[in-house]
């Protein structure tokens, strides 16, 4: 085999584009893997969930989830919810990844956050086979928070030190992910109905029930205020 | 949960996740435009479903008892003022999720 063989180039091409993602995925993998087994959870779950999932910020609060009581239709809306940023990454990948044949399937599977804004911005080669370059970008990220995770759980099983806080990372991670996206945007009208109408009915409904009512306040505050929030965003 | 009602949730969370990365190449044909509606929602949408996963994360602080929700906003300003400082979001998750562990272990 030729030491150019299109998917050795695309390799070449894809992995550097990807070293931040493998500190990223490593580090937060671990705190994932760790924090579940922390939880009480067998190694097996962060393990499992991470295989199957592959959504960080909802892998994360699969902990809380699997503690509550069964609820699937609470859990599936919820997972909408959260996830519906991807929606919007598929509408922007519709072109790019239709053209990538059988491997198309793998592209969406493992469209996670990080995955999109590589193969969304990256500036391919013309010597590069994009369908090569979009499947090594979605792999390396795979298997970076697979290692991660399955790190985390291994060494949660083993090494037993104080983890009382340790559940503070994902208050940590939503924070930070929040003022990312506020930086990016032009208007904050939307960052504080999210963030207003949430604490609203944590205070009127609690801490158990209050997740539907604030999708709910949420939804319908964005579309009875499409009108003027469209207006705000396209003047400033 | 049961064993089997934990594999339904997380069988759930696969399929939701899912739908949400597929029905865009199931649903919208590469020729026609967006509609407008989902454009908007894709733009507003994101920042939302942000604050609100703030909030749910910060669901079982107590104000009225224990430590009345202290070490939480401690450590929130620190990864905040971190974060708009470093902009290096390990950094932030790291010395915030640190200094939290560190307070409610051995200070509050």
């Amino acid at each position: 085999m030729s030491p150019t063989h299109p998917r050795t180039r695309a390799l070449r091409a894809a992995f550097p584009y990807t070293i931040p993602i493998l500190t990223g995925f490593v580090f937060l993998g671990i705190a994932y893997g760790y924090y579940m087994t922390a939880e009480g959870f067998h190694a097996i779950y962060p393990i499992a969930v991470s295989l199957t999932v592959y959504a960080g910020s909802m892998e994360f609060l699969a902990v809380g989830i699997l503690k509550e009581a069964f609820d699937p239709l609470r859990v599936l809306l919820l997972t909408l919810m959260i996830n519906a940023r991807h929606l919007f990454y598929g509408i922007s990948m519709l072109d790019k990844y239709r053209a990538a044949g059988r491997k198309k399937f793998f592209l969406i599977y493992g469209m996670a956050d990080e995955t999109f804004s590589v193969n969304c911005a990256a500036d391919i080669p013309p010597d590069v086979d994009k369908g090569w370059f979009f499947l090594w970008v979605t792999l390396l990220n795979y298997c970076y928070w697979q290692f991660g995770t399955a790190a985390g759980a291994l060494l949660g099983s083993v090494i037993h030190i104080n983890t009382e806080g340790l559940s503070f990372v994902l208050t940590a991670l939503f924070v930070v992910l929040f003022i990312e996206q506020w930086l990016k945007e032009k208007t904050h009208h939307s960052a504080l109905l999210g963030l207003f109408a949430t604490l609203a009915c944590l205070l009127v409904f609690g801490g158990e029930n209050f997740i539907l009512p604030a999708m709910f306040v949420i939804l319908a505050g964005l579309t009875l205020f499409k009108a003027p929030l469209n207006k705000a965003g396209d003047s400033a | 949960m049961t064993p089997v009602q934990e594999i339904i949730t997380i069988a759930v969370m696969v399929l939701g996740t899912m739908a949400t990365r597929f029905l865009p190449f199931l649903l919208i044909s590469a020729k026609k435009p967006t509609p407008r509606f989902i454009r908007y929602l894709g733009v507003m949408l994101p920042s939302a479903a942000m604050g609100l996963l703030v909030i749910y994360s910060y669901k079982d602080v107590s104000l009225l008892s224990g430590t009345h929700g202290i070490p939480e906003m401690i450590a929130t300003l620190v990864v905040i003022v971190l974060h708009l400082w470093k902009r290096q979001m390990l950094l932030s998750v790291a010395g915030g999720t640190v200094l939290y562990m560190l307070l409610v272990q051995f200070v509050l």
